[in-house]
């Protein structure tokens, strides 16, 4: 127990989580502080690339077993079985309609990249190691989620459209390019490979990470501000209660692939998180008619601010009691 | 100097739909517009800006064409069939140009 709250006190005044508690508060105080958005999209762009590269760095360093098949399975079934369970929970706690509950729920069902890569800074900071390969779990579980929304929104003959065009755009996104291409640079060059990129990918990562933090924490006390009154008291339980069950269900899974103590909480987190980069632009294409302040404000101004202070320590002391590790 | 009178067509619609929307006026054989980056706004859904966004979800864009009245309608049509769900303005104004055959 004290060590579970020593986990989250060093969390919480890591440099990431105060970096993100900077950008939320100047953008709560109003203040002019902006990151330009070439400026995000670059760091964001390092970012996929080093924990795409390292995470195939690791594959090559460890080999390929049946685990990677299995968590590929799981997060696919994973991402398109959350929607349900987001579906069901949010209409219960708040009552929202259909079509914007259907759209939160896709939201849920797919994963934030941003959290999964601070949480393997949590882990690399704890020496605790994971499974390179939870890097292309993270990018099969953007997509199903999508397709989970949009067909609980055809059983209620909503407007939802899918086409040839937005497939491509959702599995050909630039993030999981990026992420899937790095990560087999990362497979074919292994450890030598990543020697003579270290200096790059490596040292300055968790600098990168901060600055990224704090842009997020900008975007996400602007949407906050301009979504007060969006959302009731329901639908905010539903954005705190949702990433834990979400997680508890992905420990089941990665308990029952036989994941380590760091795949777990990977896992977990995986489960856990709400997108807020591929899936609302889906979204905004296949359901204009639901209101972007709703999931982009949950998801971004209540889930990730969630699971990025109190839901690592907490899903990392649920992942090291499931697997004793 | 002599100046010929044309449609300008401003869409500023959301950076998601972007390429719809330019494959959507190629399409209708309008092969000559401008795409500008929007910095932010306001309207009915809210407020948007383009800081910070590392998803296109948020942003807008402006796409700009300028052609001859008679092929106003069709440009309309194409644009109307793709920005017709989403939010977005079309506005048309009367412009000057000075080479016509170029519209």
């Amino acid at each position: 127990m004290y060590e579970s709250l020593s986990l989250a006190a060093d969390n919480l005044l890591s440099p990431i989580v105060l970096s993100f508690a900077l950008g939320l508060a100047a953008a709560l105080a109003r203040s002019d502080l902006s990151i330009p958005e070439a400026a995000a999209k670059a760091l964001s762009i390092y970012l996929l690339f080093a924990i795409g590269f390292k995470g195939g760095v690791s594959v090559s360093d460890h080999g390929v077993d049946i685990h990677l098949g299995a968590a590929l399975l799981a997060g696919i079934i994973l991402s398109a079985s959350l929607p349900l369970l987001a579906f069901a929970l949010l209409r219960m706690m708040s009552g929202m309609d259909r079509l914007n509950a259907a759209a939160v729920a896709g939201h849920y069902g797919s994963i934030s990249i941003v959290t999964f890569v601070a949480a393997t800074s949590v882990l690399e900071s704890r020496g605790i190691a994971a499974e390179g390969y939870m890097v292309a779990v993270a990018a099969a579980m953007e997509a199903p989620a999508i397709l989970s929304a949009l067909w609980l929104i055809s059983r209620g003959e909503g407007p939802g459209r899918m086409d040839a065009t937005l497939w491509r755009e959702i599995l050909l996104n630039g993030s999981i390019v990026l992420l899937v291409g790095a990560f087999f640079i990362g497979w074919i060059t292994g450890p030598e490979g990543l020697a003579e990129i270290s200096s790059f990918i490596v040292s300055p990562f968790k600098g990168v990470l901060c600055l990224f933090l704090l842009d997020m924490g900008l975007v996400a006390g602007r949407g906050l501000r301009q979504g007060r009154g969006v959302l009731g008291v329901g639908a905010v339980g539903f954005g705190l209660v949702m990433p834990v069950l979400g997680g508890l269900v992905g420990l089941g899974a990665a308990l029952l692939i036989g994941v380590s103590t760091g795949g777990a909480m990977l896992m977990m987190v995986l489960a856990a998180s709400a997108s807020y980069i591929a899936v609302p632009a889906a979204m905004r294409v296949a359901l204009p008619e639901a209101n972007p302040s709703i999931y982009l404000t949950l998801s971004l101004g209540v889930t990730f601010p969630f699971n990025l202070t109190l839901g690592l320590p907490l899903y990392l002391a649920l992942a090291q009691m499931a697997t004793g590790g | 100097m002599q100046t010929h009178r044309a449609k300008r067509v401003e869409i500023t619609i959301e950076s998601v739909m972007q390429s719809r929307l330019t494959d959507a006026l190629q399409t209708a054989d309008v092969t000559g517009y401008t795409i500008l980056p929007v910095l932010g706004g306001s309207g009915r859904s809210g407020e948007w800006s383009r800081s910070g966004q590392v998803s296109r979800a948020g942003g807008m864009v402006q796409v700009i064409c300028i052609i001859r009245a008679e092929r106003l309608d069709a440009l309309l049509d194409a644009a109307f069939a793709v920005v017709d769900r989403h939010i977005g303005v079309v506005c048309v104004t009367d412009c000057d140009v000075l080479r016509a055959e170029r519209f």
